[in-house]
């Protein structure tokens, strides 16, 4: 055993290293603060500035509402539960059409990546209508399927089926050889192998995929709800304008923002938490 | 458990890669495959493992030829090939089969014996090349297979480790008595593992010699027999010569 003290030395090294690093991080942490101290200074500003300034009624109201009018009428949707039922409307559809499109393009992603053949065929159809503005889908949908949830969910899962497909194929294209030969020498069998090599090493590209689609699902949700909707916050952005009251389009605009970015750093602690050994976690 | 090659040619593309090797190995035998790059070492490895199987002739493990992936072999590559996603320990036990609990106490043993008893909750990323190369180790040994296949196990390592490692390896082949062959490029490591080292050479490679090392283990790196053995091999090389001509 004594020939591996060097061995041992240098693994002490390496926990020493980490250790540092956790120093380190714990650091960056701190400065993270000071960071988004930092960051924030600009937009506190501009809101006081814009606060001041429309008070002063340098801008007219009926263009630019002052920051407290748009929290008020927030704050007004919130106490007479409209607000809820948007958000909610929104979400659901969201989610409904980034569920969809995410099944179908593990669905489709996995034979295109596994197999040869099926790449031959379906990929250069897929690549086709990848082409194709999603947007341009709208009206076709509308049509087939009417003003009502199904043409919206469609258009949002359309919208998120691409990012995902191309993140799963490339996901699975790109997987070592080497590390499919190890799980070979261990007898695996074809759905072993996929089960316990090749969708673990496919697994980053997969969640990117996931992230760039759900982001592409808030976009389309807001281009399905302008399309004709009678809740929604998309809605609300359509109301404000026909009813001349920007505090309830700018306040649309903040709630997309805000729940954008809610579900966008849910996603992100899943990422963290299943892609913890990876060298380089997640640079946002 | 004994391994036979009958006649083993394979091509790729039509340029033959190896051509008509033959050669058997006694049970717990050491052999070395040594040749100079291009002449078919790894190809004739991944044919025996089985993880090739488009060759000519016939590969016998205890009188059984079957083209396919046996579970009696194991294979140690030249880089580590973890899997990074699992931890140590994790790796080890990735080929067992059977009770949850078994398998680790398993792992667990075999992590000890290669000297990382502390590490198995890390990350592959976590190790450094010398550590993941034991754990391949490990990871190869924990399904006890009867014949080792080594692919220039350690040529990644610095000079160092290198030798901790092989002197490793010679205290795990005491223990279980597996038969190893051993592909390498460096004759020193070759003379001081192998009972037998098997040179390949040309294009497509062909056995040129084959020389018996009779020294028993342990042996001394520097001893007057080894560098015998060694100057031997490097005649039937033909790389003893320019250094003849200068002196």
């Amino acid at each position: 055993m004594a020939k591996h003290e060097g061995e041992i030395a240098s693994s002490a090294l390496v926990t020493n290293r980490t250790r540092g690093k956790k120093i380190r991080q714990v650091k960056t942490d701190f400065s993270g603060g000071k960071v988004i101290i930092l960051g924030s200074v600009l937009p506190i500003l501009l809101v006081i500035v814009w606060e001041i300034l429309s008070r002063m009624g340098v801008f007219p109201a009926y263009q630019l509402p002052a920051p407290t009018t748009i929290i008020e009428t927030i704050r007004e949707m919130a106490q007479d539960g409209t607000l809820w039922t948007h958000i909610g409307v929104t979400t659901f559809r969201v989610f409904a059409g980034f569920a969809l499109g995410t099944i179908v393009a593990i669905i489709l992603g996995s034979f295109v990546g596994f197999y040869k053949k099926a790449e031959q065929i379906f990929d250069p159809m897929i690549q086709a209508f990848r082409s194709i503005p999603s947007l341009a889908w709208v009206p076709l949908f509308i049509l087939w399927m009417g003003i009502g949830e199904p043409s919206k969910i469609t258009m949002i899962a359309v919208g998120v089926f691409f990012p995902v497909y191309l993140n799963i194929v490339s996901g699975i294209m790109g997987v070592d050889r080497k590390l499919i030969e190890v799980g070979k020498m261990y007898g695996l069998n074809t759905f072993h192998l996929i089960r316990k090599v090749i969708l673990p090493a496919s697994l980053p590209s997969f969640l990117v995929g996931l992230r760039s689609g759900l982001g592409l699902g808030w976009m389309f949700v807001v281009a399905a709800e302008l399309m004709g909707a009678s809740q929604g916050l998309g809605y609300l952005l359509v109301l404000g304008q026909n009813t001349l009251s920007p505090e309830i389009i700018i306040a649309s605009i903040i709630l997309f923002a805000i729940i954008g970015k809610l579900s966008d750093w849910v996603l992100k602690l899943v990422e963290k938490r299943t892609l913890q050994w990876q060298d380089s976690l997640i640079k946002s | 458990m004994s391994l036979e090659l009958r006649n083993i040619s394979r091509s790729f593309d039509g340029k033959q890669a190896v051509s008509n090797i033959s050669f058997s190995a006694q049970p717990g035998e050491i052999i070395g495959i040594l040749g100079t790059s291009g002449c078919g070492k790894s190809t004739l490895l991944r044919a025996i493992s089985g993880l090739d199987s488009s060759y000519n002739g016939e590969i016998a493990i205890n009188g059984n030829t079957t083209k396919e992936i046996r579970d009696t072999t194991g294979f140690i590559f030249q880089e580590s090939r973890l899997f990074p996603w699992l931890t140590v320990l994790d790796n080890i036990t990735f080929g067992l089969k059977g009770n949850k609990q078994d398998k680790i106490i398993r792992a667990k043993q075999y992590l000890e014996h290669v000297g990382l008893k502390e590490c198995g909750e890390l990350y592959p990323r976590q190790l450094s090349g010398g550590m993941a190369q034991r754990v391949a180790i490990a990871r190869a040994l924990v399904t006890s297979p009867e014949i080792l296949l080594l692919d220039e196990p350690f040529s990644a390592l610095d000079a160092f480790t290198k030798m901790q490692l092989q002197d490793l390896l010679l205290n795990i082949w005491k223990t279980y008595q597996s038969t190893i062959i051993l592909v390498t490029h460096d004759i020193d490591e070759a003379i001081y593992l192998c009972n037998r080292i098997i040179i390949l050479r040309g294009q497509p490679g062909k056995i040129d010699k084959e020389i018996e090392i009779k020294e028993p283990h342990p042996r001394d790196r520097g001893s007057k027999q080894l560098v015998e053995y060694k100057a031997k091999i490097l005649d039937s090389l033909d790389l003893n010569k320019p250094s003849v001509k200068t002196s």
